[in-house]
């Protein structure tokens, strides 16, 4: 039962980590902002499009966080406190968004609009970037050492240490995890460039998006290309579920994908979903290229982190000590909690299912200046 | 020196943000459910005006729920980066709520905030006035889990420590989420939140009719506020009185800190107002417990006869132990069990917390040669003193006195204005009443002044509630120092001063676009 549960939370775990990937549309559209966004007009339309649908990202990044607290806790405490810059970093990021929509446009914000425009945009680049380095470490792993036991030091005791002073910003220099975090960024930009071209009602700015969709689509899908090349090839780490012992294994995420086959299909009806999706974004209007490429990109990225698990995998490797790296045994909640979690978590397609009420309630319609100016309009 | 430690900055990073966010979150919530009450009647008469001041409330409430949601994050990376040993050690139990948190109420707040702000003219007036409120249960709903969480921490219940994964691990999760602490918690401070926001409107609209400007509204503001302000300060008080009761019980060193109360007697008296003697140090206990014993522990003091015993246990005799009581054990009280038991000196809990830190080191040693009996004989020595396990790390038997006078003030300040409080509302119903607040300046005032009074307030509040705790993230069980993470100092350092920075700038932000949108008024 055990196993089961586990693997069960991880697909959840998962499956709200690709989410957020397509909800990061929002970051890709903030980090327009300065590049083809320039105007004060089509500024304000961006960021109120984007200002409706902030939150929800940010939400879903919070539960994402509180969901691997809760089912894999030792995870938390080694990557949180072990790559302390690393999350730290993502932190500020995402604290200065926060406010950024709300005080943008109001007197008397004191820093200015462009400051906050400034601060959306170092989210929606770096914010993108550093979170894709850090779901890279699921498979390059990290500088640390865990022994539960250091609890029984009654001087010294903590459980995870870092080794290399880095703590964590060793892990943006690993070319892989960079890799990661440019295709999580061009993904972003990719669905924010959808995502004006769908919900903004200003010609000018959407004829632009469309000209750059070719440039960060096409980048985009190479660097998904390459990224794949990468983590076929490189070598994974298995675990024995009856002993715990743990072995480096080539090609180990090929043979995930191979030897569970679901994820393959799903990976492949992603991939092919987004390329369809930015193709229709290409050569028709793309009014529902946005959907298409965000569903793509949800399929294809719950396979990739279901693989980095799954199959007897290692997910968080210690490059110091193999043995202690970090699996969905040794690493997980207890029976009980996963088990009363995993009832809560049959209420999430009622969660779903009214964030789709009223993200189609809302989302009728275009946004237009005429829609901001209206007198019930409550403006970024 | 505390400060210059990675506990200690840990600590003041924690409470720094806490204190930040708890800055936010009690407007936030009461807000919400003034703004829904408003958009009630606006649902119900069709009336344009209450249309349009439930909209100037829902700007200063956006305002506010965006700093709030940016200080909130911040909290939860928290545990993870500095207090990773926490983490791991109750993580089974902690990480629950703070999930379900994030499922049921984030998204449910976030969700209809969309339709709250941006859906006036897309759905039906009765769709956005369920939006509204449902917003409203969302930020009550998230505070309950966390609320949850944090009482667990006072009280750990519903769990078994587990030798093998060196971890405790839930085992009732219903005893977790309606444990009396819990549910007095929430009730507490939830109507804390009313209150805040309550006094907050009354505040905002008593400058209204001072200067003379949108009389209409700030009067009906002030009638619907104060009415609901004084509602909640009641069920407010009554669930104070509910938290002594529980504090007496699991947490006899909070409740002594906060009395200021070093040797008791039968029939406690309570400080009803008080200043402490600074030369009452407790680390003097360590040195000459002669010295320490004769310094009076008030250099003034008005206090009630048997009023803490009264308080504590509803029986004038009753005997309230003091923070040297609690030290040198001795003194009998009833258990969970309802036992009447001697309370064991803390040099006896602590030699006790070390056996059990060593029989689970011994364990895992058994374990791994195979020494079947060595593990038998170790659990059995574990489970018989894992109640004392997080005595074990404690250095010295007075690291498990809290800051006296911080928590002894904090009180004072929180019970004083608490009070001062009940007269505002019921000056605010009288005066509207009487249809004369509009012209009685002094009240105005005094409104405006109780804004930043009431933060002081709430503020104090926490500061009780987790100052007193210390030394204990889980009481009894694990200590803050054994909680963190291993992290250098001077990360903790740099990051702390970096929030700091942030916060404020933000902070100074936040007030002044509120005085904006306050000065120009729900006309604009």
């Amino acid at each position: 039962m055990l196993y089961l549960l586990q693997h069960y939370w991880w697909l959840l775990v998962s499956l709200l980590g690709s989410i957020l990937v397509f909800l990061m549309f929002v970051q890709g559209g903030q980090s327009l902002l300065f590049g083809i966004v320039k105007s004060k007009e089509e500024k304000t339309l961006l960021i109120n499009a984007l200002g409706h649908k902030w939150e929800l990202t940010f939400t879903t990044l919070v539960t994402f966080g509180g969901s691997i607290f809760a089912s894999f806790p030792l995870y938390y405490s080694t990557s949180f406190g072990g790559a302390y810059w690393l999350w730290m970093s993502i932190l500020f990021l995402f604290v200065v968004q926060a406010v950024s929509f709300e005080y943008r446009g109001k007197a008397g914000n004191l820093l200015g609009s462009r400051t906050y425009e400034i601060f959306l945009f170092l989210n929606g680049f770096f914010g993108s970037l550093l979170l894709g380095v850090a779901v890279g470490t699921f498979f390059t792993g990290g500088s640390f050492v865990m022994n539960k036991m250091n609890i029984t030091n009654s001087i010294h005791p903590v459980i995870s240490y870092w080794t290399n002073g880095w703590h964590g910003l060793d892990a943006i220099a690993n070319p892989f995890n960079l890799l990661m975090g440019i295709v999580v960024y061009l993904a972003a930009r990719t669905l924010g460039l959808l995502y004006v071209i769908k919900q903004i009602d200003l010609d000018s700015l959407v004829a632009k998006a469309k000209v750059q969709i070719k440039v960060t689509g096409v980048a985009f899908i190479l660097g998904f290309v390459g990224l794949l090349i990468a983590l076929f090839t490189m070598t994974g780490h298995s675990v024995s579920p009856e002993n715990g012992v743990i072995s480096a294994v080539k090609y180990k995420y090929f043979f995930n994908m191979a030897e569970l086959i679901w994820p393959a299909i799903m990976l492949i009806c992603g991939v092919l979903l987004v390329l369809y999706g930015i193709g229709t974004s290409l050569f028709s209007k793309g009014k529902f290229s946005f959907y298409i490429t965000g569903g793509g990109g949800v399929l294809a990225v719950w396979s990739i982190l279901i693989c980095a698990a799954f199959n007897n995998t290692a997910f968080f490797v210690s490059t110091v000590d193999m043995q202690q790296s970090l699996t969905l045994y040794n690493s997980s909640s207890s029976e009980f909690t996963l088990k009363v979690m995993a009832y809560a978590s049959l209420f999430i397609p009622f969660v779903i299912g009214y964030v789709i009420f009223v993200w189609r309630t809302l989302s009728k319609t275009k946004i237009s200046d005429t829609d901001l100016d209206r007198p019930d309009a409550h403006k970024y | 020196m505390l400060l210059a430690s990675l506990l200690g900055l840990s600590r003041l990073q924690f409470a720094l943000t806490a204190m930040f966010h708890w800055l936010f979150v009690p407007l936030t919530i009461g807000l919400g459910f003034i703004i829904a009450i408003m958009e009630t009647y606006y649902v119900r008469t069709g009336n344009e005006f209450w249309k349009r001041t439930t909209k100037f409330w829902m700007k200063i409430f956006a305002i506010n729920f965006a700093i709030g949601v940016a200080t909130g994050i911040i909290l939860e990376f928290q545990f993870g980066t500095n207090w990773s040993n926490y983490s791991w050690f109750v993580g089974d139990i902690f990480g629950a709520p703070l999930a379900i948190e994030g499922i049921f109420a984030f998204f449910l707040e976030t969700t209809f905030f969309a339709i709250m702000f941006f859906g006036w003219n897309k759905v039906s007036k009765n769709v956005h006035l369920l939006s509204t409120w449902l917003v409203a249960f969302g930020t009550v709903l998230s505070a309950l889990w966390i609320l949850v969480a944090n009482a667990w921490m006072q009280y750990p219940v519903g769990m078994e420590f587990n030798p093998d994964t060196a971890r405790n691990e839930m085992v009732d999760f219903w005893a977790v989420a309606l444990s009396p602490i819990a549910l007095n918690k929430f009730i507490h401070t939830v109507t804390n939140c009313f209150v805040v926001a309550a006094v907050a409107v009354t505040g905002i609209s008593s400058w209204y009719l001072l200067k003379k400007r949108e009389e209409e509204f700030a009067r009906k503001s002030i009638r619907i506020a104060s009415v609901f302000g004084l509602i909640s300060l009641i069920v407010l008080i009554w669930s104070g009185d509910g938290s002594a009761y529980h504090v007496a019980k699991k947490q006899p060193m909070k409740l002594a800190a906060m009395e200021g109360l070093y040797r008791s007697q039968n029939g406690t008296p309570i400080v009803a107002f008080g200043i402490l003697n600074p030369k009452k140090s407790i680390s003097r206990l360590e040195r000459d417990s002669l010295g320490f014993a004769l310094q009076e522990p008030y250099l003034f003091n008005i206090s009630i006869p048997k009023g803490l015993s009264l308080l504590v246990d509803r029986k004038s005799n009753t005997f309230v132990p003091g923070i040297e009581d609690i030290i040198q054990g001795g003194y009998t009280y009833i258990n969970d069990l309802g036992e009447e038991v001697v309370a064991l000196p803390v040099r006896e809990r602590m030699k006790r917390g070390r056996i059990a830190i060593e029989a689970l080191a011994n364990y895992h040693k058994a374990k791994e040669v195979g020494d079947d009996h060595g593990k038998e004989l170790s659990l059995i020595a574990l489970k018989e003193n894992f109640s004392h396990f997080g005595y074990g790390y404690i250095e010295k038997q007075t690291d498990i006195v809290p800051n006296v006078p911080l928590t002894f003030y904090a009180f004072r300040i929180m019970v004083i204005l608490g009070g001062f409080f009940i007269l505002l509302f019921s000056l605010a119903i009288y005066l509207e009443r009487k249809g004369i607040i509009y012209k009685t300046r002094w009240f105005l005032v005094l409104s405006i002044i109780s804004i930043p009074l009431v933060y002081i307030c709430t503020q104090a509040g926490w500061i009780v509630a987790e100052v007193g705790r210390q030394p204990w993230t889980i009481q009894d069980l694990l200590t803050t120092g054994a909680s963190l993470s291993g992290v250098s100092a001077s990360s903790v350092m740099t990051t702390t001063i970096m929030f700091f920075v942030l916060f404020s700038v933000l902070l100074a932000a936040e007030l002044t676009i509120l005085f904006k949108v306050i000065h120009k008024g729900p006309a604009q």
